[in-house]
């Protein structure tokens, strides 16, 4: 039997304090960061025009830039994108005098640039994406709220399943994750797309199913030990969830790398994203969720978590190995 | 539940999924959209539909567009243009085409596997409002030029200045003496109307306007000539009513007539169209603009067909129709009244072709001459008088369109990363759980089984983020697994039975499973509910994937130890 982990048994919530100083030297300058380059929103948030093409030459960046401009087009974004002669070409402002919501103005004279620079029939379109900038404001206003709402109903299942206290504990957890995770697209400049929310709400998911498999084993021993401290019956659930939660990263973050290697360009960022989530994840299910739930336990306690409340400095916890099995069962 | 129920339980699943995911053939029967002719067709039904964005199409959000035209009942107009567009696209062949309302403004049509999306576009977007008009005999235009000319110039609006020393191209080419003839007699009305204009604004009081027109004329000898349209718009010396723009002026123009204070200068029962196209006249391009009589004597709402054809004499091609008995009997009255009048054909506020003269009283058949198009543009407009038309022009407010090749190159990029993710998640569960990792991988093909075959079963579109979802899934689903064999493994270690280890697993895992399960659920429930298309499908495949790793961790690993268990009764050791 292979086992990774096994008896276990570091001083998770010890080093807490620490582990906030992490939290903070990450969260803070990349707040700082958020805050002064702000976010880089794609073509279905913003509104604009947005056509891929594949050419059969080597496009001339700045010609057709110029292109462009004389169709009253600025400041367009021209990228290569994946293969050597793809380019994506982004369109944010309408063309002058025309009804922005109407997108067919812009994108007409996206194409009419196209043919007269690179010529007509030397390239072809492989995607188009035009988008009102009403569209794209109630797309925008919709990601934020599905954010948001997801975050009540699983603070609600939880009141339900577990009690209020891991509830707040797990959202607030996830609360650190999502702001971690916008500040990681922020510094990576990222674009944000609804692939991009897909992989938020993904993660959220997945730190959430992180902390529960933890509070679900605190839950069971606070039952178990009824003498021990409440920092030790937490530290002893991070410990023997260790082994699961190494396999299930493991396997997990194959996946994310087969996707970000071989699933393409437009998957890439979803797959980074998720890669950043499994990390921020584990982190604030160990680090977040269980201090959090301590400090929150401390000034409430909760039925469970009476009598786990002494004042007495903890002692290392014994090896989940040595101890004697203690009878199971609710 | 014995292992022969819980046996043929999983059998039964396997069965469903297989079923549904075996590409079947069915038969459709279909109208084809040139010759109406009923034709059964029979089609391989795959068992998942392909998103837009994997198989190449178009994806298109409508609004109603009032920037020129105000809806009274906007929500009556959106359900008629609903109507309208099911009719066309049903005409235009597309297979399975999506055309649904979304909220109470817009209408979502979604057009799969599409080769030319300009052409869908038009037929979407054409409001193809048909009306035939009678031109305008009165010369109202001609003597409407001069007094929008003034009100141009105190606009501060001036032609320039080379207007009138270089004789209009258009007038040498058209005119021949009718042109010239036509064009000083207007300069003579007009100079005379000015003058008298002038003189009753001069009595009428307001002494600053008075002023005003009164030191213009003063200063510029010739004012009318120099004005901007006078010099732009010429009759052409064809039908009455028919006017010749530069096409390069053309623009410039149109914009100048629309201004509010402009159009109000022309007659009341008068209304200019422009000519659909531009025609040469010699090396020049010229855009015709007609005067036509404001009401129309039929309009598209009579017809009953129309087909396109090629014209024998022309070998052009013609959109034949048949109007129905109420509008065929109005026209032939209206027709009967107007012989020897010209009749303008108007679609969508264009004039089609240069409009005919009304040689006798027209039936219930008629022709719509498309110069210089091609018999599929035809094609296209038979098909859109035929739907109906629009109440309200529509504008297109998102655009989405990829292209086949682009859809499956990324079919191809996900199949790989699914091979490769699946084979690391496959050598680190055997890698690690030995055996029992073998049973891992069993139940992860079943799986991907059931996951398929639900997403099959509900009907359900798989997209790239879908795609990826069900990648990222194959890592996530054996999670169960792993709590399951961690929890076994400590129960060996305290040192229960292997039999007991494992109902002891099973149980104490369960609470972990389906709280983080749920809560997944949760998350992409909100998901499915805001996202659109490609993020729908993420999320109904990630659900899917779920309920399906639950089955399958809890029901057939389980079942896969009991047979290992009952084929090996001595076991003690457990391989995990």
């Amino acid at each position: 039997m292979t086992r990774l982990f096994a008896n276990a048994n570091y001083d998770f919530i010890g080093v807490r304090r620490y582990a906030y100083g992490v939290t903070a030297a990450i969260l803070l300058p990349g707040l700082l960061f958020l805050m002064l380059m702000g976010l880089n929103y794609s073509i279905e948030f913003t509104g604009g025009t947005l056509v891929q093409i594949r050419s059969q030459k080597t496009v001339d960046v700045a010609q057709l830039r110029s292109g462009l401009d004389q169709q009253g087009i600025h400041g367009a974004e021209i990228q290569g994108f994946g293969a050597p002669n793809e380019y994506v070409i982004r369109a944010r402002v309408a063309k002058p005098g025309t009804d922005a919501n109407d997108t067919q103005a812009t994108a007409a004279a996206v194409s009419h640039a196209l043919d007269t620079v690179l010529g007509q029939g030397t390239y072809s379109v492989l995607r188009t994406e035009a988008v009102g900038p009403k569209v794209g404001g109630e797309l925008r206003q919709k990601a934020f709220l599905a954010i948001f709402l997801s975050f009540f109903a699983v603070l609600a299942y939880l009141a339900y399943r577990f009690e209020w206290r891991f509830g707040l504990a797990a959202v607030i957890a996830t609360a650190h994750d999502i702001l971690a995770t916008i500040a990681f697209i922020g510094v990576m400049r990222l674009e944000v797309s609804l692939t991009i929310v897909a992989a938020v709400l993904s993660m959220v998911g997945y730190s959430l199913n992180d902390t529960i498999i933890i509070f679900d084993r605190v839950r069971e021993d606070l039952k178990k030990y009824k003498k021990d401290p409440f920092e030790r019956v937490l530290n002893r659930a991070i410990n023997e969830t260790l082994p699961r939660s190494v396999l299930t990263h493991g396997t997990t973050l194959a996946t994310l790398i087969a996707l970000a290697v071989f699933g393409g360009e437009v998957i890439r960022p979803f797959a980074l994203v998720m890669f950043f989530g499994v990390f921020t994840g584990t982190f604030s299910s160990i680090y977040i969720a269980s201090p959090v739930l301590m400090a929150i336990e401390q000034r409430w306690p909760g039925a469970l978590a009476r009598g786990h409340m002494g004042t007495t400095p903890t002692p290392p916890p014994p090896s989940p190995a040595g101890r004697k099995p203690q009878p199971v069962g609710r | 539940m014995t292992i022969r129920t819980r046996i043929l339980i999983i059998v039964a699943l396997v069965a469903l999924s297989v079923f549904y995911l075996v590409p079947r053939q069915i038969t459709i029967r279909e109208r084809d959209p040139v010759t109406g002719v009923m034709t059964d067709r029979t089609e391989r039904k795959v068992p998942l539909k392909l998103g837009l964005d994997l198989q190449g199409g178009m994806h298109l959000a409508l609004e109603l567009d009032q920037s020129k035209q105000v809806s009274a009942d906007p929500k009556r107009d959106l359900d008629l243009a609903l109507t309208v567009l099911r009719k066309r696209i049903d005409e235009f062949g597309v297979t399975e085409p999506l055309i649904q309302k979304v909220g109470d403004s817009r209408i979502v049509v979604e057009l799969a596997g599409i080769t030319e999306p300009a052409r869908a576009k038009g037929i979407v977007q054409r409001s193809a409002f048909l009306e035939f008009r009678i031109t305008d005999e009165t010369k109202a235009l001609d003597k409407a030029i001069p007094a929008m000319d003034r009100t141009l110039r105190s606009m501060g609006v001036r032609g320039p200045d080379t207007a009138q020393a270089k004789p209009s191209a258009v007038e040498q080419l058209l005119g021949g003496d009718t042109a010239k003839k036509a064009a000083t007699d207007s300069v003579k009305k007009t100079a005379a109307d000015t003058g008298k204009k002038a003189a009753a604004a001069k009595t009428k009081g307001r002494p600053d306007s008075a002023a005003k027109q009164d030191t213009t004329p003063a200063r510029d000898t010739t004012p009318i000539i120099g004005g901007v349209l006078n010099g732009l718009i010429q009759p052409s010396g064809g039908a009455p009513g028919e006017y010749a723009v530069p096409e390069t002026a053309f623009p410039r123009v149109d914009s100048l007539i629309n201004l509010p204070q402009v159009a109000r200068q022309l007659p009341r029962g008068v209304a200019l169209r422009w000519a659909s196209q531009p025609t040469s006249v010699g090396v020049e391009s010229v855009r015709f603009l007609y005067a036509l009589d404001d009401r129309p004597i039929i309009t598209g709402s009579s017809l009953e067909d129309a087909a396109a054809q090629i014209d024998p004499l022309t070998n052009g091609p013609v959109v034949t129709f048949t109007l129905d008995r109420a509008g065929g009997r109005r026209f032939g009255e209206e027709t009967g009244k107007h012989v020897g009048d010209y009749m303008a054909i108007v679609l969508d506020g264009r004039v089609q072709g240069r409009p005919p003269v009304i040689q006798s009283r027209i039936g219930r058949n008629g022709q719509i001459t498309l110069t210089g198009r091609g018999l599929q543009e035809a094609q296209d407009l038979a098909l859109t008088l035929k739907a109906g038309a629009l109440p309200i022009p529509l504008k297109i407010v998102e655009e989405r369109q990829v292209g086949a090749s682009l859809g499956s190159d990324s079919i191809h990029d996900g199949i790989v990363a699914g091979l490769v993710g699946t084979g690391l998640v496959i050598l680190i569960m055997i890698g690690y759980y030995r055996l029992s990792g073998v049973l891992a991988v069993i139940a992860l093909a079943v799986y991907l089984l059931f996951t398929l075959g639900g997403l099959s079963i509900v009907e359900a579109t798989l997209t790239l983020p879908g795609l990826a979802g069900i990648v990222l899934s194959i890592g996530l689903t054996v999670d169960n697994n792993v709590l399951i064999f961690e929890r076994m493994r400590e129960e060996l270690i305290h040192g229960k039975t292997v039999r007991l280890a494992m109902d002891e697993g099973f149980r104490h895992a369960m609470n972990a499973i389906v709280d983080s399960n749920v809560c997944m659920v949760l998350t992409a429930l909100f998901l499915f509910q805001f996202g659109t298309g490609p993020v729908k499908g993420f999320a109904i495949t990630l659900i899917m994937g779920i309920v399906a790793s639950m089955i399958t961790s809890i029901f057939v690993t389980r079942t896969l130890f009991l047979i290992w268990l009952a084929r090996r009764p001595a076991m003690t050791t457990l391989s995990i």
